[in-house]
């Protein structure tokens, strides 16, 4: 084991912004990836919802 | 089975890759998972500090990941794209599409990661620098690629515009990969190569697992955009309505 204590580990040598900077931003833009994925499919069927909707509406043709 | 006896041109209809694709990513979103989570623990318990750069070094785990997600996903969406333009399939262009997002964010994750690598190492966040210009041109390209898409409202010339983009814009990523040899860049060479690797065994199995890793996550992101991207442009067909009924 490397690592003698939890604040070793989180000081990371000194480098601790640099290194949990680029893990955090990698973490933080793959939430974000999946959060839009997800979104667009809700959006998507949520269109296909409306469009069955508006067939049953008499007004538009 | 034998391999002959799968009829692989039947994936090529939106239609049945709709459902191929739904089958599949949640095998590809697990293996993700597991990855990451082996790859994360070589990355900061296995892998021993460095002698130069300390314990800065293990951005390596996150930046090498990316930054090579970034140049192949280019290349797989030029390949459908060419395809596409090729063969007329309808597939080929949604492909295309779905990867350019996920690209775009490894190359700004490539970015931002080898800045936040740059700054300590260099003493700087951002240099223009062969490698790093071409990388930032890399990023260029696939926001192009997005932008191009959206000002196109039929789908099929957006498909074929884009396509004729991705493909010259290939051409960026070869001088990526040899910038580092072409010309004298503050940025280090390749620490793997055809001849073998130049680090530590350990570091190089977090850096292998955590690249499986990424691939496993952009495969399950793709098809899962894709299928959104399918039913979108199919939905006037009778399989649609009856997919989301």
């Amino acid at each position: 084991m490397q690592w003698h204590s939890v604040a070793e580990f989180l000081d990371m040598g000194g480098y601790a912004f640099y290194v949990w900077g680029s893990f955090g931003i990698t973490a933080l833009v793959a939430v974000f990836e999946i959060w839009q994925v997800r979104a667009k499919r809700r959006e998507v069927l949520r269109t296909f919802s409306t469009e069955t909707g508006s067939q049953d509406d008499p007004s538009e043709v | 089975m034998k391999l002959r006896d799968i009829h692989w041109f039947k994936f090529a209809a939106p239609q049945n890759f709709y459902y191929l694709a739904g089958r599949m990513w949640p095998w590809f979103a697990a293996l993700a998972a597991v990855l990451t989570l082996i790859g994360l623990w070589i990355s900061f318990f296995v892998a021993p500090v460095d002698a130069q750069q300390g314990q800065g070094y293990r951005i390596i785990f996150v930046h090498v990941p990316a930054s090579q997600m970034s140049m192949f996903i280019y290349l797989v969406m030029a390949g459908w794209a060419g395809f596409g333009l090729a063969f007329k399939t309808r597939l080929s262009g949604m492909m295309a599409s779905a990867l350019a997002p996920t690209g775009a964010l490894f190359a700004f994750l490539s970015l931002v990661t080898g800045a936040f690598w740059g700054k300590p190492m260099w003493g700087a966040w951002w240099v223009w620098d062969a490698r790093l210009t071409s990388e930032l041109i890399l990023l260029f390209l696939y926001l192009g690629f997005l932008a191009l898409q959206a000002s196109i409202d039929d789908p099929r010339r957006a498909d074929k515009a884009c396509a004729v983009l991705a493909l010259v814009g290939a051409v960026n990523v070869p001088i990526i990969y040899f910038s580092v040899k072409w010309w004298n860049t503050l940025h280090q060479g390749a620490s793997v190569s055809m001849k073998g690797a130049s680090m530590a065994t350990p570091m190089l199995m977090g850096m292998l697992v955590m690249v499986v890793a990424f691939w496993m996550y952009t495969i399950t992101i793709t098809l899962l955009r894709v299928r959104s991207i399918i039913l979108d442009r199919e939905r006037h067909t009778e399989w649609v309505k009856h997919a989301v009924a």
